[in-house]
């Protein structure tokens, strides 16, 4: 499988007055082609923040200060906008969690869309129309060509959504990041687009970011999954080997407070007290405070390795029992 | 189960609430010179009859926009129903005045979504939680300090921090400061209107039981409202299905989960993303949620259902008991 994007080592600190936010620090992982991977954490623990590193959208006072992000084989951390620009929307395209962030509330739909293609693309607007329809449609859209001419308030918010993510298809891009696209919309309506996006990924070979807090969504969707906390990924690896026997005690309690997981009416297994700020992150292990199996050896930062075959996880005392050699 | 004597805590009957937009001035002009405009009614919640027993916990599931927050709110009492009773033991809140009416308000509180706008942004964490017992005289002055203290160690909160303002907490505490106000004035009830919805899956759990742990202690009845089934399902004793302003379905937990009979019901427990499952194609309704502006005739779900008939576009069903305290609204029961 030829990858599609590789992150090595990646950093983005951002330079508050109150001191460096290391939002991502040394973060690494690859994407494959048509692969989902999973980016799961709780607020604040940088998995939004690598997505906008990614595509570049990251502002000041933050920057990319360290790291590689290869997309095939070309650097993007070093690129300049220029470049980047070309990329985004046209090879790489990203979907928020709030369609509004994407549409502009005081054109039509057909209007900002043919935009979207003219602005990559030489073609007729004519043409442009035609894709922008057919992008409609595939988004499970009904009646595509009366829907281009509204605007984005004549929608719902899962048709706007749907919208949006007509958008990042329009040049059939072959990476897409999505900043966890479906925690606004209702149960059905994100369960319509959690089929329309796993056919996409399936027909056209796109890969797939999908950035969300939900483990239950990534257990249905993602191939690979790689678990954040407080800036780092802690665990990573193949979605159901996770997540039948995670390694990282903060993976194991993030399942195990999950309701469904628990025996109803019975007090539900938590992680106890909460993330740390990042500004005053303790030394060692960010986890070590609210861990039980943190001792000494915690106070030195672990690696992320490799404990078993595609299993990485970055932990003194990781969970082996029952995890496959 | 249905059929005990005993009275329910709270009963509501035939609760219907509509919010009307009436024109303004310059739309009665457009619509004098015939324009098609004309006032806009949302029937919310839509003759809903629910009785909920001393120590229950019942969670009110339901999509956006199916009217589960009014009918949280009437049954809290902080909205007035436009139609229907609401009763607390027997007897109609909406009818009393005077003292009586104060007390019975205080009897039910509400925990709110949002930890953000729920708190007062000016107000010190001891103001927020002891103001309303100091003025219902559940406590003196003199006394303010230690009962404030208390409340806020409850609800697991140190209670160092009573001299802080909101914005100095997470997102979890400030939802601990919310239920320690609730709980300040001594409730029998609780209505909590998504109160874990938006926080992180740790700190969901942390707060959940919290609420299982107050349950036992002060005997505690809850309205539990979530569009989550996964923490309804955790929680509740029984559960009651909303869409478009009605009980399209409900039954004891165990029951609903494992016996789902509304097509709505079963078409939302199949769309719940479950951490068991594993790569695999999702199922999906067909089909958005309507506008509650203009509902579809008959039964609501009609046009999203598999197995809609001509007689459900044009009769709305009954909510019937299809077996010991299961109740179902679907012309497919007969």
């Amino acid at each position: 499988m030829s990858t599609t994007l590789e992150v090595r080592n990646l950093r983005t600190h951002f330079f508050t007055r109150a001191g460096v936010v290391k939002a991502v620090d040394g973060v690494s992982f690859t994407v494959g082609r048509g692969q989902v991977l999973g980016l799961v954490g709780e607020s604040g623990s940088g998995k939004t923040v690598t997505g906008f590193s990614i595509i570049g959208l990251v502002d000041p006072p933050g920057r990319v200060v360290e790291g590689e992000i290869l997309f095939h084989g070309r650097n993007l951390a070093t690129a300049n906008e220029e470049e980047l620009r070309h990329l985004r929307g046209n090879r790489i395209a990203m979907i928020f969690q709030d369609p509004m962030m994407t549409l502009n509330p005081v054109l039509r739909v057909d209007t900002q869309m043919i935009e979207t293609v003219l602005a990559h693309e030489k073609v007729s607007r004519e043409e442009a129309r035609q894709r922008s329809r057919d992008a409609l449609g595939m988004v499970g859209i009904p009646s595509p060509d009366e829907r281009l001419k509204s605007y984005p308030h004549q929608f719902s918010g899962g048709m706007r959504q749907r919208v949006a993510i007509a958008i990042a298809l329009l040049h059939r891009p072959e990476l897409i990041i999505a900043d966890e696209p479906t925690t606004a919309l209702d149960v059905t309506i994100q369960g319509q687009i959690l089929a329309e996006v796993q056919k996409l990924a399936a027909t056209t070979g796109t890969s797939l970011i999908w950035i969300t807090h939900d483990l239950s969504v990534v257990a249905g969707l993602a191939d690979e999954i790689a678990v954040m906390y407080a800036g780092r990924i802690v665990e990573g690896g193949e979605v159901g080997a996770v997540l039948d026997a995670p390694m990282h005690p903060y993976t194991v309690g993030l399942i195990g407070s999950v309701p469904s997981r628990n025996r109803r009416g019975e007090p539900l297994r938590q992680i106890p007290g909460m993330t740390p700020s990042l500004l005053k992150l303790p030394a060692g292990c960010a986890f070590r405070s609210r861990c039980p199996r943190a001792d000494e050896a915690c106070l030195v930062e672990p690696d992320l390795l490799e404990l078993r075959p595609g299993r990485r996880a970055r932990c003194f005392h990781p969970h082996l029992e029952g995890v496959g050699a | 189960m249905s059929a005990t004597t005993e009275t329910p805590l709270l009963e509501l009957r035939g609760i219907s609430r509509r919010f009307e937009k009436k024109l303004d001035f310059a739309g009665k002009i457009a619509r004098f010179l015939g324009a098609p405009l004309r006032e806009e009614v949302v029937h919310a919640v839509d003759d809903v009859t629910l009785g909920i027993r001393k120590g229950e916990v019942v969670g009110l599931v339901g999509e956006s926009g199916c009217g589960k927050s009014t009918l949280g709110r009437v049954a809290a009492g902080i909205m007035p129903p436009s139609n229907g009773q609401v009763l607390w033991r027997g007897k109609d809140v909406t009818k009393l005045d005077g003292p009586a009416s104060r007390e019975a308000r205080l009897r039910a509180q509400m925990i709110f979504q949002d930890p953000y706008a729920s708190l007062n942004p000016r107000m010190r964490v001891e103001d927020i939680v002891g103001e309303a017992p100091l003025v219902h005289g559940m406590t003196t002055r003199a006394g303010f300090g230690p009962y404030v203290e208390e409340q806020i160690r409850r609800a697991g909160l140190d209670p160092a921090f009573k001299r802080r303002y909101p914005h100095q907490f997470s997102g979890g505490q400030r939802q601990r400061i919310g239920i320690a106000r609730a709980l300040a004035v001594k409730p029998e009830f609780i209505v909590c209107d998504e109160a874990v919805a938006a926080l992180d899956v740790s700190i969901q759990a942390q707060i959940l039981n919290l609420f299982m742990k107050l349950r036992q202690e002060l005997d505690l009845t809850y309205l539990f409202i979530s569009h989550d089934l996964s923490v309804v399902e955790h929680l509740s004793d029984r559960v009651v299905i909303m869409y478009l302003g009605r009980v399209v379905e409900q039954a004891p937990a165990e029951e609903i989960f494992a016996r789902a009979n509304h097509p709505y019901t079963v078409s939302l427990l199949a769309s719940v993303p479950r951490i068991e499952a594993r790569k695999r194609a999702f199922t999906t309704v067909k089909g958005e949620i309507p506008s509650p502006l203009n509902p579809p005739t008959g039964c609501h779900f009609h046009p999203r259902c598999p197995h809609a008939m001509p007689r459900c576009s044009q009769e709305v069903p009954k909510l019937r008991e299809i077996a010991p305290g299961h109740l179902s609204a679907c012309h497919l029961n007969g």
